[in-house]
């Protein structure tokens, strides 16, 4: 496997995208700030090519376990009203969103 | 009225006789808690929200029970705080952001709800780091937690609040959670323990999420005696937590009487580079491991090497996974929600711009990058498998020796604004603490020593997977022989 290469340089264009991506608006003051200490940050993280990994297995689960089941059964949790009590829009008992599909003309 | 107990130093098994001999009552220990906090917190800003009406109806019942001879739970009438990442039902929640700024939590974190079962009394919520995501509480949407010991220094984080709380002893002993060092850094320097438990080993369940395959749910306290007696009863498995471990939870009060002579100590060549690290950290924990040494205990040095990408592979592991975790706060069903958009793209974006702060986006764009189309494997993949090759080696060093013996922080609490503008350098504060988690092993924090400007000095005690009690054994002992834990901050012994 080849040596990992060095990361490209990150522009405001991806920094734009990626916040695209993640739902975040930011003003241009921020993109270039982000942009700035990006390059710090992964210029750190560049290290890691260092690090021989052929044929290392990523572990996320470092205590062993796998798959635990349970019974399917439902059980009582939360009253409505506790569910609703932080909802910022609700009505009749559902939590109000801004309308996805649009209206057909 | 409310007035201080001089109990500063009381165990609680200590409070707990006298409660039961009515030397004091439940009522009077409430207050004592909330008189510290009255009195000192204008200047440490340990707590985001006191819950002192809460609590002294809480030390009524507490004092009913003494007077009717009911038998007390193991940690009845004793006053603690939680970080403000766990959720309390009815009682703000913020998580230490503005995001959850107006968040009444429906439900009781598990850890929240053994604890108050066992009698425990919730006295407030400790400011953080927002989310976790921080080394100092500088990135708390509120304010900045001071130390006890200096206010103008840090009391470190993100669980800096909690850890100021305990040294200014307002409150017994606080809950918070450790991601990458969270609660051993603040104990470190804070002058108070604190333990990163094994993962799993504690319920997750109403913590609010950061990297869900490193976060621990843990406590800070006075004494290690009394932060194995707290884990006696948080820990254990949770049917609302998969990944909470199906162990069997130890007798870890009793166990830490046994003898310690003839265990084998590592201490990481790589953890006492000569750059970035302050020379009084290095002597202070090398004296501490002359003195387990002299308690018969035999001391060797072992290897880590990859723990120079310890950072790497930890920060580009847990903003990944933050990056995904973080997508929950949407203004939909809870948190900060903008009123202003009219489509559901804008109230996301919206409500996430303004809601978050600089760090929490920050740590979230980079997990967004880390995990996008043609980036995937060059960092979070890549990150992944340095983490295997770090867990591999702690196991190696297992085989060699029962116990790691480290450092914690690199200084001693550093001033406020010292890393103002420079986040990388932030994050390398935490080089010695942000290798463990990855790992899911263990970890006490302890006393270990003052600098000679009188600041805390920690250490650590890291053990394999499930050894809590091999660590609170190893540090009981350690307290026993020495008092670093009792000294006090002059700002609470002025009177």
């Amino acid at each position: 496997m080849k040596k990992d290469s060095k990361t490209k340089k990150i522009t405001k264009k991806d920094v734009k995208h990626i916040a695209s991506l993640a739902r975040i608006k930011l003003t241009e003051k921020e993109i270039k700030k982000f942009q700035k200490e990006f390059e710090a940050i992964l210029s750190h993280f560049d290290k890691l090519g260092e690090v021989k990994t052929e044929g290392v297995t990523e572990i996320s689960q470092v205590t062993g376990i796998t798959n635990i089941m349970r019974e399917d059964f439902a059980k009582e949790f939360l009253t409505q009203a506790h569910a609703l009590q932080n909802a910022p829009k609700s009505k009749d008992g559902y939590i109000q969103v801004p309308s996805v599909l649009k209206k057909s003309e | 009225m409310k007035k201080t107990l001089e109990i500063e130093n009381f165990t609680i098994k200590e409070i707990h006789e006298h409660l039961q001999k009515g030397k004091f009552s439940a009522t009077e220990l409430v207050q004592d808690s909330l008189a510290r906090i009255e009195k000192y917190d204008v200047k440490i800003k340990a707590f985001l929200t006191v819950t002192d009406d809460l609590a002294l109806n809480l030390a009524k019942k507490v004092d009913s029970k003494i007077t009717k001879r009911i038998k007390l739970g193991s940690l009845e009438g004793i006053p603690y705080s939680a970080k403000d990442v766990f959720c309390t039902k009815d009682i703000r929640s913020t998580g230490g952001s503005k995001m959850l700024d107006n968040f009444y939590p429906p439900y009781d974190a598990s850890v929240i709800k053994k604890v108050n079962e066992a009698g425990a009394i919730l006295i407030g919520k400790t400011n953080c780091d927002p989310f976790g995501f921080g080394s100092s509480t500088e990135n708390s949407g509120y304010f900045t937690s001071r130390n006890p010991f200096d206010i103008e220094r840090v009391p470190g984080g993100s669980s800096g609040g909690s850890g100021a709380a305990v040294a200014a002893r307002m409150g017994v002993f606080s809950i918070a959670e450790d991601t990458g060092g969270s609660i051993r850094q603040p104990s470190s320097f804070c002058n108070v323990t604190g333990i990163k438990v094994t993962y799993g080993r504690v319920s997750r369940h109403g913590s609010m999420a950061y990297g869900s395959s490193l976060d621990t749910v843990g406590h800070m306290g006075r004494t290690v005696e009394d932060v194995a007696r707290i884990l006696e009863i948080t820990a254990g498995r949770d049917e609302h937590d998969a990944t909470s471990a199906d162990k069997p939870v130890l007798d870890y009060t009793e166990l830490v009487k046994d003898d310690i002579k003839g265990l084998q100590i590592g201490l990481p060549k790589e953890y006492f580079p000569r750059e970035g690290m302050d020379p009084e950290v290095a002597k202070t924990v090398r004296d501490a491991a002359n003195t387990l040494d002299d308690m018969g205990c035999h001391i060797e040095e072992i290897s880590l090497p990859h723990t120079e990408y310890a950072i790497a592979s930890y920060y580009l592991v847990a903003t990944s996974e933050l990056s995904a975790n973080m997508a929950r706060y949407d203004g939909i069903r809870f948190g900060y929600s903008e009123k202003g958009g009219k489509e559901l793209r804008e109230l996301y974006e919206r409500s996430r711009s303004e809601g978050f702060g600089d760090e929490e986006k920050r740590r979230i764009l980079l997990g967004t990058y880390a995990l996008s189309a043609g980036y995937y494997d060059a960092f979070y993949k890549k990150a992944m498998q340095v983490r295997t090759l770090i867990k591999k080696e702690f196991d190696e060093a297992f085989k060699r020796v029962d116990v790691i013996l480290a450092p914690v922080a690199p200084t001693p609490p550093f001033k406020v604004g010292l890393h103002e503008g420079d986040p990388l350098s932030m994050w390398l504060e935490d080089a010695f603490t942000v290798t463990l988690n990855p790992t899911g092993c263990p970890g006490l924090a302890l006393p270990a020593g003052f600098s000679k400007s009188g600041l805390p000095i920690g250490m650590q005690l890291i053990g394999p997977q499930f050894s809590e009690d091999l660590l609170f054994r190893l540090g009981y002992h350690f307290q026993k022989k020495t008092d670093f834990h009792k000294k006090l901050p002059s700002l609470i012994e002025e009177d």
